[in-house]
């Protein structure tokens, strides 16, 4: 193994074949989580594609490896490599040469073990995995052989270069076989189980849009959710993304403009509180319904949430509502007054809420509301079309430190930011948000005028039917 | 609603300066138990306005809370458990707030604080 140099040391990351742009990102947040500080160093194996899904990264200590391994939703598992190689001979002369040390204390009499053929991109018969686990009788193995819950795992892993097929990431270069065969010991992988566990498909209250279970981990990861934590979702609808950072252990809050989905839901069983007792989890310690252009906070409250995580309207499945209905929409500058005899009953109107709008009003609460080190996990639209303008919303108090694109049709995509509360809000950004907010909202009826673009980009037919030839390799598909 | 809710709160109608601490009406209270976690409570005590928060407390029947807190307190369990208590096991399932400002009423229904506001409060 290379790189003998700095803390720590290489681990295998296997990583599974979704997602690909969240793999390492999450890799990262975990790592920052269990308290490794810095960037992490990652390398691939030579000639691989970008997608391909076997990355080393270096890490400060095994027990480090199997804490992301475990907590993580995308590594199929990490490995402590005894060898690697492009021919079943390099794999076994580095098996052999890895120091014996190290491997002694998984050979001995007591250990049970069994090995695990695994092939990327190519099926390969019993028999054959029989003959490749029986290759490796070189190894000393003193140990008995059990298949149900060995003490140790080892992984036979090969790729197969030469054929692009079945989602295979083609090499970088053509020309070059990309194959690599890895032998390793297994340190930790993902538990999906959260997967099957927090479907959707099982879940009692759903909406339109309700988080899929797995990017929902996937955001808590990103916003280091850990017990005692306090996370708050500004557009909670049925709460989907605070059931999972309720199961990693925060205190949520949520806020919704609708509500009839947050108090009533469907019935007395069937609603946000239902969705978290239904797998035994704290319910959320505050509800309310409230306009995130209109915020219900008190002005001087600042820092209270360790995590902000959400999924903005962003009028593509579900539109964005905001405070003020009637009398933007008639264009009346003159205050629109409820009759004294009617505001009892009175159920306010609401207007269209723009991207733009919607996403400055939610920076701008994160920037109050996040600790300093805090973080603020969202989804963001971005358009696919040639030339697309697609800028990423940016604010004087946060770092952006990833974001993940997920494509979800020929026309758009969607993008999951990370961004790090780096600096104090100051009043002087206060002021300057309320300068915003007033321009958005004299400026309503132009906006909405010149159309979300984004909606009218997935919706409006564009003439010419798209002809483009979709690959068998699906990157950012998967 | 629990009380630590009600301490995040105010009153946002345009021009209301002082819409905070929001008056509570009781119609209907509720006891439901939450786990204690002292990590939790002194992470949330620095961030809680205190004197909203005892004066809330007492309308909602817990008297047993300080007038004047400091950060000491949180290394005495028995506080902590009163304070624990107070902010996130006491709810108000049924009732109002109430702008101290303009007297406008916030419905709270099934514990949950509807703060949206009417089209002239914007």
């Amino acid at each position: 193994m290379g790189g003998e140099h700095g803390a720590g040391s290489w681990y295998l990351c296997y990583f599974l074949h979704r997602l690909l742009d969240y793999r390492i990102p999450e890799v990262e947040s975990l790592a920052k989580l269990f308290g490794c500080s810095g960037k992490l160093q990652w390398r691939q194996a030579p000639n691989h594609h970008p997608d391909s899904p076997f990355y080393f990264v270096r890490l400060p200590s095994e027990d480090m490896a199997r804490s992301i391994a475990k907590r993580s939703v995308l590594v199929k598992a990490i490995f402590e490599i005894w060898g690697e190689g492009s021919t079943y001979e390099e794999l076994r002369a580095a098996v052999e040469a890895f120091p014996e040390e190290k491997k002694r204390p998984y050979l001995g009499t007591e250990v049970t073990f069994k090995i695990i053929v695994d092939t990327f991109g190519k099926v390969i018969s019993s028999e054959e995995q029989i003959k490749l686990i029986n290759s490796f009788d070189f190894i000393p193995f003193q140990g008995r052989v059990q298949l149900r819950d060995p003490k140790e795992k080892f992984w036979f892993m090969e790729t197969d270069g030469r054929v692009i097929n079945n989602g295979m990431p083609a090499p970088l270069e053509p020309s070059v076989d990309g194959t690599r065969l890895f032998f390793g010991r297994e340190i930790g992988g993902a538990d999906r189980s959260l997967v099957t566990k927090y479907a959707l498909s099982t879940r009692k209250y759903l909406g339109p849009t309700a988080m899929d279970a797995e990017i929902a981990c996937l955001m808590s990861n990103q916003a280091l959710v850990d017990t005692g934590k306090f996370v708050y979702d500004p557009f909670v609808g049925t709460g989907s993304i605070l059931v999972a950072a309720a199961h990693y252990g925060a205190l949520t809050m949520g806020a919704d403009i609708d509500l009839r989905v947050i108090r009533d839901g469907r019935g007395p069983d069937c609603n946000v509180w239902s969705n978290f007792k239904q797998y035994d989890l704290p319910p959320p310690v505050g509800l309310v319904r409230a306009d995130n252009n209109a915020r219900p906070w008190r002005p001087n409250l600042r820092e209270v949430f360790d995590a902000i995580i959400c999924d903005p309207p962003y009028g593509i499945r579900a539109g964005g509502r905001k405070s003020g209905g009637r009398k933007l929409l008639k264009g009346i500058i003159d205050p629109y007054i409820i009759p004294d005899d009617k505001r009892k009953e009175h159920i306010p109107s609401t207007a269209a809420y723009i991207l733009e709008e919607c996403v400055h009003d939610l920076l701008d609460m994160a920037a109050q509301l996040l600790v300093t080190g805090g973080r603020l996990v969202f989804f963001y639209p971005l358009s696919r079309e040639e030339g697309a303008d697609n800028k990423l919303p940016d604010h004087p108090c946060f770092q952006l430190l990833s974001s993940s694109e997920q494509i979800l049709s020929t026309k758009y995509s969607r993008c999951l930011l990370t961004m790090e509360k780096t600096s104090e809000y100051t009043d002087d950004l206060a002021a300057r948000a309320q300068e915003t907010h007033l321009e958005f909202k004299k400026n309503h009826a132009k906006l909405l005028d010149a159309k979300d673009k984004l909606r009218s980009l997935v919706f409006t037919p564009s003439g010419e039917v798209l002809q483009r030839v979709i690959p068998k390799y699906r990157g950012k598909y998967v | 609603m629990r009380l630590l809710t009600h301490n995040m709160l105010s009153c946002n109608i345009k021009g209301v300066s002082k819409g905070f601490p929001l008056g509570i009406e009781v119609a209907k209270l509720e006891t439901k138990t939450v786990e204690f976690n002292p990590q939790f409570l002194r992470h949330s005590f620095p961030k809680i306005e205190w004197k909203a928060f005892q004066e809330a407390a007492k309308t909602l029947g817990v008297n047993d809370l300080p007038e004047q807190v400091e950060p000491s307190m949180l290394d005495d369990d028995d506080f902590l458990r009163r304070f624990h208590h107070a902010l996130l096991e006491i709810h108000l399932e049924e009732g109002d707030l109430v702008c101290p400002e303009t007297g406008r009423k916030f419905p709270v229904a099934k514990g949950i604080p509807n703060m949206l506001l009417n089209e002239d409060e914007v």
